[in-house]
């Protein structure tokens, strides 16, 4: 199988082609994905190719077009909707909470929703408050969903043909700040990436580090200084938030003792919190640490570049938590 | 239609009403007796509409509408069996007493549920017109709500959604002037709902229910319309609710009197009327007898019924292995 070099928006956008071309019943909505070519250019060339009845333009009306492409998948079209940012999906949570999550059940399994819904998350930079929420958190808490964040082309590439075939609502996270990033895609149109299986992105001994999506990279950047100070961090990137791959975590805390959970949005409840309840309830004997956590400080999202990126978790951040789990500060 | 049609389609509507009431009187009972619970809201006195919408709709359309579902059911065909079960909230209910007398579904007859949040289904009645339109199914979507949805955002979002992609369905607004306790004078700042509809460059329609043959002529035209030209419509039905607004409801905001005036302008009773009228009488009596087995023989199954296993939960949650 080769490989061809693509950035973050490309294998999403690849994987989106690809997927429309192979099922009819595949088309994609949201605010300036069409003519504008997206707002932050994933759907670029979508138009032109599958023309305005599958490449649909919205008003800004997020609970309105989130609705009627949840009523389209429930007889069964399969749409991918695209929120401008994950932000904007505040004012469509009624309908993912109430009807995608909940259609299936509530009618006795009659019904199904296979509808990808996605956008950029987190922080971007120095887009305020309003503009930088981790939505993840409030969406993982959801049963009836999946939620998955990938944090290389390849992954967003494999895992959004995952989802866009999935027959459940499936919600993917992005982030702006790794649109651009490059890296090796498998030159394969039926090249998938399962939900619930998390990569193991730096192998390590001494310490896990567990994380998704663009912190990540972050971990790996603390890794790396970590290294220099004679510290083995194994960085694990989830991949996918709802599955969790508990088995990964756990094999990793079994093996290292000690685990720094890293992630945007704030601490409070959310994912960070249900991942170090695993650890805790299913390696308490292994660990010679409390959990560690490096997330949003617990404030709205400053605008002042410094203080944004004092909020956000940071390598600094990031080497000090391991380094306390380590009690080597 | 010939009279003697026109009296045997009448009689076929005048079967759906009154087994939407008896059931729904049956289902007041098992409530008082603690069989059925949650919430349960009585769609009594408003019968007409379901029976005169459906009669205007084709196997292909879809019925999708709010908590006050018993009747959209019904008339699409579910039987009283799956229904009261599922207020029973048993196995055998039309959701396995997964959804309760809220979410009632039915796919196979295109009962595409009864939603609890109001207005949360109105955007997903234009989606399932959508999928008609992409599918070319010449497929039309009716979406029933009450006066209390108006106020809601996606009222404003579904219809300004469907008019602008022109997507074939049939917004219903079941006014019974009341939203809860709440008269519409304190909800809405206009009388007329189908004023909205200009706004979105929106056909409409409005009438006073009094007669289910006037409201199947009405809808039917609109119906029509979505199906052949792709062009929705807001269509405002005046009707009146003659219980309370749930089954915890003592309705104490309005008269006695004003409750006993609509009762005594009862669609149901003068659909029956009309066919003693025509001579009628026998037939209108084997109907309700017939009924009355249906409705008990409902009862009886439901109480009969086996609870759903715990098993249901996590099958029922995802297709597929369950995410966690
Ligand atoms: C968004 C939302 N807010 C409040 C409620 C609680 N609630 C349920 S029914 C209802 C009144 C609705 O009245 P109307 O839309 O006129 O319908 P009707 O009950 O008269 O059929 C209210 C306030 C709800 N279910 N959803």
């Amino acid at each position: 199988m080769g490989t061809r070099s693509l950035r973050f928006r490309e294998a999403l956008r690849a994987a989106m082609l690809e997927e429309m071309e192979r099922d009819d019943s595949v088309f994609l909505l949201g605010e300036e994905v069409g003519h504008y070519q997206g707002a932050y250019k994933v759907t670029e060339g979508l138009l032109e190719k599958f023309g305005p009845k599958r490449v649909i333009d919205t008003p800004i009306a997020e609970s309105g077009f989130a609705g009627i492409a949840i009523g389209a998948a429930m007889v069964g079209l399969r749409p991918i909707v695209e929120f401008m940012t994950w932000n904007f999906s505040a004012v469509a949570f009624d309908q993912i909470l109430n009807n995608a999550a909940k259609l299936r059940q509530m009618s006795g399994g009659q019904l199904q929703v296979p509808i990808v819904f996605r956008a950029p998350n987190g922080s971007a930079r120095q887009v305020g408050s309003q503009h930088s929420h981790a939505m993840e958190h409030f969406y993982a808490h959801i049963p009836g969903i999946k939620c998955i964040a990938p944090a290389t082309p390849a992954d967003a590439y494999g895992m959004m043909k995952t989802a866009i075939r999935d027959e459940n609502p499936v919600l993917v996270f992005e982030s702006e700040t790794l649109y651009s990033l490059k890296g090796d895609v498998p030159d394969d149109p039926d090249f998938t990436v399962p939900f619930g299986v998390a990569s193991v992105a730096r192998e390590g001994k001494d310490i896990s580090l567990i994380s998704w999506s663009r912190p990540v990279h972050v971990c790996l950047d603390a890794a790396a200084e970590l290294a220099r100070q004679g510290i083995d961090a194994e960085v694990i990137d989830l991949r996918s938030l709802r599955p969790l791959d508990e088995e990964t975590i756990l094999r990793s805390v079994r093996k290292t003792h000690r685990a720094v959970i890293v992630h945007e949005g704030w601490s409070y409840g959310g994912v960070g919190a249900e991942i170090a309840d695993r650890i805790q309830r299913f390696a308490f004997d292994d660990l010679d640490a409390p959990v560690g956590r490096v997330s949003f400080l617990d404030v709205p999202m400053p605008y002042n570049a410094a203080l944004e990126q004092h909020v956000i978790p940071n390598t600094p951040r990031v080497v000090e938590a391991a380094r306390a789990a380590l009690y080597a500060r | 239609m010939t009279d003697s049609s026109k009296l045997d389609h009448l009689l076929h509507l005048y079967r759906q009403m009154q087994l939407i009431r008896r059931v729904e009187e049956e289902a007041a009972a098992a409530y008082a007796k603690g069989k059925i619970g949650g919430f349960l809201h009585l769609y009594i006195g408003q019968e007409a509409v379901a029976a005169g919408c459906s009669a205007a709709m084709r196997p292909e359309d879809t019925m999708i509408g709010t908590y006050r579902d018993h009747g959209m059911a019904l008339v699409r065909g579910m039987s009283a069996r799956a229904l009261m079960a599922e207020l029973y909230g048993k196995d055998t209910g039309c959701s396995r007493g997964l959804g309760g007398s809220m979410h009632l579904f039915d796919a196979k007859n295109r009962m595409l549920g009864g939603y609890g949040i109001v207005g949360g289904h109105i955007p997903l009645a234009a989606g399932v017109a959508f999928a008609s339109k992409y599918r070319d199914e010449k497929a039309v979507t009716l979406c029933f709500f009450g006066e209390g949805a108006v106020p809601i955002g996606d009222f404003h979002e579904g219809l300004s959604l469907a008019a602008l992609w022109k997507l074939p369905v049939v917004f219903i607004c079941e006014n019974n002037e009341f939203s809860m306790g709440t008269p519409m004078s304190r909800t809405l700042s206009v009388e007329d709902l189908t004023l909205k509809a200009p706004g979105y460059g929106m056909q409409s329609d409005r009438l006073i229910v009094e007669d289910v043959l006037e409201v199947e002529a009405h809808i039917r035209k609109a119906i029509d319309r979505a199906r052949e030209h792709n062009e929705p419509a807001l269509i405002e039905l005046r009707t009146y609710r003659f219980r309370g607004h749930s089954m915890s409801d003592p309705g104490k905001y309005r008269s006695r009197e004003e409750v006993e005036a609509h009762k005594a302008r009862d669609p149901l009773l003068r659909a029956r009327k009309q066919l003693v009228d025509g001579g009628r009488e026998a037939d209108v009596l084997r109907v309700e007898e017939e009924i009355e087995a249906e409705v008990l023989d409902a009862v009886q199954f439901a109480e009969s019924s086996p609870e759903p296993s715990a098993d249901l939960l996590e099958a029922t949650t995802y297709v597929g292995p369950f995410a966690r």
